[in-house]
């Protein structure tokens, strides 16, 4: 096969041409596909939102508000009264960085419930904080965090700790609190409508 | 202080190579000798840090403005390309030194997915300038540790007597493994 | 060669991964499950297989010196595109598999099958190669994958064999370094018979 001269226009050109096809395509691709990506992150999330307020799926789940990195989502139920808020928390000291969480209050600032949202820790070890995998994270249920330490046993609170994975557990309680706090100024700010 | 946090985090706690997994063909590639993986870490170092902040620049004010999010990872390959392209180029015109130490492990970083996964790294965890570039020098040193080290085991290696079906890549990817597991001891070190 | 031979060529006697030593970096990144592995597997492989495909049709019309710019952009245009379907029809493999997709670009195994072959050789059985390549890489995927969980998590596909803890080292970073040297051993000696 003769190979084909490479002269400067042709050069520019056919790179040109390359990209301009690909990009082409792509943002038709992107196109179609755009509505699906947002339904299936919408469907993951709502899912999700139901299980940390139970009964969210029958009401309504309010549009994010984002202060501070963290988003709020005021749930309401059919007759337009708030039932808990889910939060969107995260730490930065998980065992392999950060990973996300989403934890659910009721008015009074008590935790309904809560599960992980991005899994990249350890199969076997810190991915227990998820409730697909283990029940761990029910030990938080109707706690109230203004006078139940979020801190692990080992450092002088009151969590029980994954076995083998204290990293973990210690970035979930982080997370936890940076939620609470983030909720607490969000409540006191009027942020529930 | 935060800014020693993310430079330590990234060399040891979450090692490029040894944690991320990623830069593995130039560790395994490159690894023979001490004096070529310190060759090859400065290459590294040196592209990884241009390359974060031009990409990371092209994100924020060019695709992040548009909303062509879906066009990064063509641009940023792109740009990793000729990047490396350019510094060939300029390196040879304005100090040959360097372009006889570095040169011949450029055209071997564009494929170093450590580059790449660094440039997208720095994006998904909303880093803003001057955090990306601690970032990717702790980096390219952490990379630069895993390697040099490395290459220094693997240089006694060669003098040990292994079984027929180990020998070469087996052996090497085993003492990986064990450095693997020597800087597990790492975790948790920062806390943020 | 014929195309049987060039199928499994790929699959066995030039596996990407077992002989050859390309594509590491997600070999060693994604395997901490059969399934992960499967998944980043045929997402390579669709890659291998288009990009194959578009190089060896158009490879007559690119000069020759910016032939390699040119591949890059058509296979980070195919990356792309798994990526968006992924995110848009396989939500939970995605959010699993994560910053591995847009690396499936700098796979070495990709470009170089793009260079090595498809530069060379006619569409049909450039196509061949791709899947060949690529089943080899999925299968070599899914094997580690397998091994690890099966040793580190004690299941398979996501299916408890023991209800025990494994031996978790195999699902972390040094587990995946060292279950690849015995594995590569292991092909070395039977490829030795």
């Amino acid at each position: 096969m003769a190979k084909k001269e490479s002269t400067f226009v042709n050069m520019v050109l056919t790179l040109f041409l390359v990209c301009g096809i690909a990009a082409g395509a792509l943002g038709y691709i992107y196109t179609i596909t755009k509505e699906p990506i947002e339904t299936a992150k919408k469907d993951f999330l709502y899912k999700q939102i139901n299980v940390v307020v139970p009964g969210a799926d029958q009401g309504e789940i309010g549009e994010p508000i984002e202060k501070e990195g963290l988003k709020f989502y005021v749930v309401k139920d059919n007759s337009g009264q708030v039932i808990g808020t889910a939060v969107e928390s995260f730490t930065e000291s998980g065992f392999s960085g950060r990973f996300d969480i989403i934890v659910g209050f009721d008015q009074d600032g008590k935790i309904l419930d809560s599960n992980v949202l991005t899994h990249k820790e350890t199969p076997g070890l810190g991915d227990k904080m998820s409730k697909d995998v283990a029940p761990w994270n029910e030990q938080f249920k109707e706690k109230d965090p203004a006078s139940y330490k979020l801190i692990v046993k080992k450092d002088g609170g009151d969590v029980d700790a994954i076995t083998a994975a204290t990293i973990s557990s210690r970035g979930y309680c982080d997370a936890l609190q940076k939620a609470y706090d983030g909720y607490m100024k969000f409540k006191n700010e009027g942020g529930i409508k | 202080m935060e800014y020693l946090y993310i430079i330590i985090a990234a060399i040891f706690v979450n090692n490029i190579v040894l944690m991320q997994f990623l830069g593995i063909c130039p560790f395994l590639g490159v690894s023979n000798k001490v004096s070529t993986a310190a060759g090859m870490s400065g290459a590294v170092l040196f592209v990884m840090t241009l390359a974060t902040i031009i990409t990371w620049l092209i994100y924020t004010q060019v695709l992040a403005v548009f909303e062509l999010e879906y066009l990064q990872t063509i641009t940023y390959i792109l740009v990793i390309a000729s990047l490396v392209q350019m510094v060939e180029i300029i390196l040879k015109k304005v100090s040959p030194a360097l372009y006889q130490a570095l040169g011949i492990f450029l055209p071997l970083i564009t494929t170093n997915c450590a580059i790449l996964g660094v440039a997208i790294l720095v994006i998904q965890k909303k880093f803003d300038l001057l955090q990306s570039v601690v970032f990717s020098v702790g980096t390219s040193l952490g990379f630069a540790l895993a390697l040099i080290i490395f290459a220094g085991l693997r240089e006694h290696l060669d003098l040990i007597n292994v079984p027929k079906g180990m020998k070469g890549v087996p052996a090497a990817l085993l003492v990986a493994g064990i450095l693997a597991l020597a800087f597990q001891g790492f975790a948790g070190l920062v806390k943020i | 060669m014929s195309n049987v031979k060039t199928f499994t060529n790929g699959f066995i006697k030039e596996n990407p991964v077992f002989i050859l030593l390309l594509g590491l970096c997600p070999t060693l990144g994604v395997t901490t499950s059969a399934i992960n592995g499967l998944g980043m597997g045929l997402a390579t492989t669709f890659v291998l297989f288009m990009a194959n495909m578009v190089v060896s049709m158009v490879k007559k019309g690119i000069p020759d010196k910016v032939r390699i710019p040119a591949y890059i952009v058509i296979i980070a245009s195919f990356v792309t595109i798994v990526d968006l379907a992924m995110a848009a029809y396989a939500f939970d493999l995605h959010r699993s598999l994560g910053l591995f997709i847009p690396l499936i670009v700098v796979n070495c195994v990709v470009l170089g099958r793009a260079e090595a072959f498809a530069s060379k050789n006619n569409v049909v059985s450039s196509m061949v190669d791709g899947l060949g390549m690529g089943l080899g890489f999925t299968f070599a995927l899914t094997l580690l994958g397998a091994v690890r969980e099966l040793l580190g998590s004690n299941a398979i596909f996501n299916i408890k064999l023991v209800e025990a803890d494994g031996m978790i080292v195999f699902v972390l970073a040094p587990g995946a370094f060292i279950a690849l040297a015995y594995l590569i051993a292991l092909m070395n000696k039977l490829s030795k018979k």
